[in-house]
């Protein structure tokens, strides 16, 4: 559902993505793991054209990102994003954060919109926040009404990018929690995170990424029992 | 001879005048400049070249020229270009409310600015266009920090408006202006005169710290 055919990504005269061809499937949980720095973030935000690209072509459902004609609003909406730092609309409640896209994109009654957003908080057992502000949220729930606002969009494909890694410890679980469910509902999902325990559990498939370049890709098990690459070996050697 | 309580009494129904057109001209000024100030901000930031630097022009040009000349210009030569002869009341107008629009243009644009990028993204992510992103979520955020600076602005140009007694506006200075003249005194009328513009920027300052705290609270 996902193709994406000798990306690459410049900032000024800075080459981060070099050659990255990759296909993702229809429910396919693709976690890519890498060193600090080598276009992890960058390429994620490709994938729903957060960076324009420099070169090559995204498919998203066969429609091309970079067709001049293809409306990026409408494929945005397709695909679901999930950030380090929650983003949360800081002057609308979590209620409100959930129902503004689905009202003011596809022009949902407020009525409809709350409802499905209540659901969707039950869904990351959030319910009773619903009326409260992001700012008396621990980072854990944030981050969950952070993914209930993206799901909200009933998007195809939902992209995060180091979902826990600005949580404290003892948060990290029920975000993950949250995601697991999710991949066994069947979302298709690309994420980008250091926690290996994830990958190995619900990933279909892991990315190791280095230099602008995706260096190896498999299956959790074999990457991590037995990683082909040498930088892959010690980038997990650094990480396990 | 002490001071001439009387000669303020008689010229009471001037100056209640003068101010009701100080308190009009600073209205409309506000209005007008906060609009104009929105529209050259956000063409600040535009992202083609040549029209940011247009406006940019524009900012550098009334923050750095006096109120004074920029009147002057205005006065005796962009309004008897347009309507044959010089109105002060619309010079004054025109002048202070371009004037205050270059100073409102980059307390938006610092609003805006001001904040977190990971706003924008999040609201574009979700599909929401960049006007609806701007509007449901840029704009409530960025205004609540504008409010202070803005205030600034807005006591700033009623203070400005008294520029305008040179073009022969009546408004507050004007006649405090006329009564030193009629009479030959100076403490009389411009004592009187500065207390009463002290009254207007202290009311504008109170509306607007109430203005700040309502938000605030929201
Ligand atoms: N907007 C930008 N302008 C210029 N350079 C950028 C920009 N965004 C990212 N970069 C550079 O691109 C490189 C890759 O960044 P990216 O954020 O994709 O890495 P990452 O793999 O996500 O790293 P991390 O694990 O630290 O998040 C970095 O060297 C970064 O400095
Ligand atoms: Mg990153």
């Amino acid at each position: 559902m996902i193709e994406v055919k000798n990306l690459k990504k410049s900032f000024g005269m800075n080459e981060i993505l070099k050659d990255i061809n990759v296909d993702i499937k229809s429910q396919e949980v693709v976690v890519v793991i890498g060193p600090s720095g080598s276009g992890k973030s960058t390429f994620l935000r490709c994938l729903n054209m957060l960076e324009s690209i420099t070169g090559g072509h995204i498919l998203i459902e066969g429609l091309d990102l970079t067709d001049k004609k293809t409306d990026i609003n409408k494929v945005r909406t397709e695909v679901g994003m999930v950030f380090q730092q929650f983003n949360l609309f800081p002057h609308k409640t979590v209620i409100e954060n959930i129902m503004l896209a689905p009202m003011k994109v596809r022009n949902i009654s407020a009525q409809e919109a709350k409802e499905k957003g209540l659901e969707l908080l039950r869904k990351v057992g959030l319910e009773e926040k619903a009326n409260v502000y992001p700012d008396s949220l621990s980072g854990g729930q944030k981050q969950r009404v952070a993914i209930a606002r993206a799901l909200a969009m009933q998007p195809k494909v939902m992209l995060f990018d180091e979902p826990t890694s600005a949580l404290d410890p003892e948060m990290v679980g029920e975000v993950l929690e949250v995601m697991k469910q999710l991949a066994k509902e069947g979302m298709t999902m690309v994420v980008v995170t250091h926690e290996m325990g994830f990958a190995r559990e619900v990933g279909d498939r892991v990315l190791f990424m280095d230099g602008g370049y995706i260096v190896e890709e498999n299956l959790p098990k074999e990457i991590f029992e037995n990683p082909q690459e040498e930088r892959t070996k010690a980038f997990l050697s650094k990480v396990l | 001879m002490g001071f001439r309580f009387d000669l303020i009494a008689e010229y009471i129904p001037f100056f209640l005048k003068g101010t009701m057109l100080t308190i009009g001209l600073s209205i409309v000024a506000t209005l007008l400049g906060t609009v104009l100030g929105l529209g050259i901000g956000l063409g600040k930031m535009a992202r083609k070249k040549p029209i940011s630097l247009l406006f940019h022009c524009y900012i550098t040009f009334f923050r750095g020229t006096p109120l004074f000349v920029q009147l002057f210009l205005v006065h005796f030569g962009v309004v008897p270009l347009f309507i044959g002869h010089t109105n002060g009341i619309l010079a004054t107008i025109i002048a202070l409310s371009l004037n205050a629009a270059a100073y409102i243009a980059e307390i938006f644009r610092a609003g805006i600015q001001s904040i977190d990028k990971g706003q924008m993204e999040a609201a574009r992510s979700l599909g929401l266009n960049h006007v609806g992103a701007m509007k449901n979520v840029i704009l409530p955020q960025a205004i609540k920090r504008m409010i202070p600076p803005l205030g600034n602005e807005f006591v700033v140009l009623i203070k400005d408006s008294s520029l305008a007694a040179i073009v022969a506006t009546p408004e507050l200075m004007y006649w405090g202006r006329a009564m030193a003249g009629n009479y030959f005194i100076v403490w009389e009328p411009y004592i009187t005169v500065a207390l009463i513009y002290l009254v207007l920027t202290t009311s504008m300052s109170l509306l607007l710290n109430r203005l700040e705290r309502r938000l605030a609270t929201e």
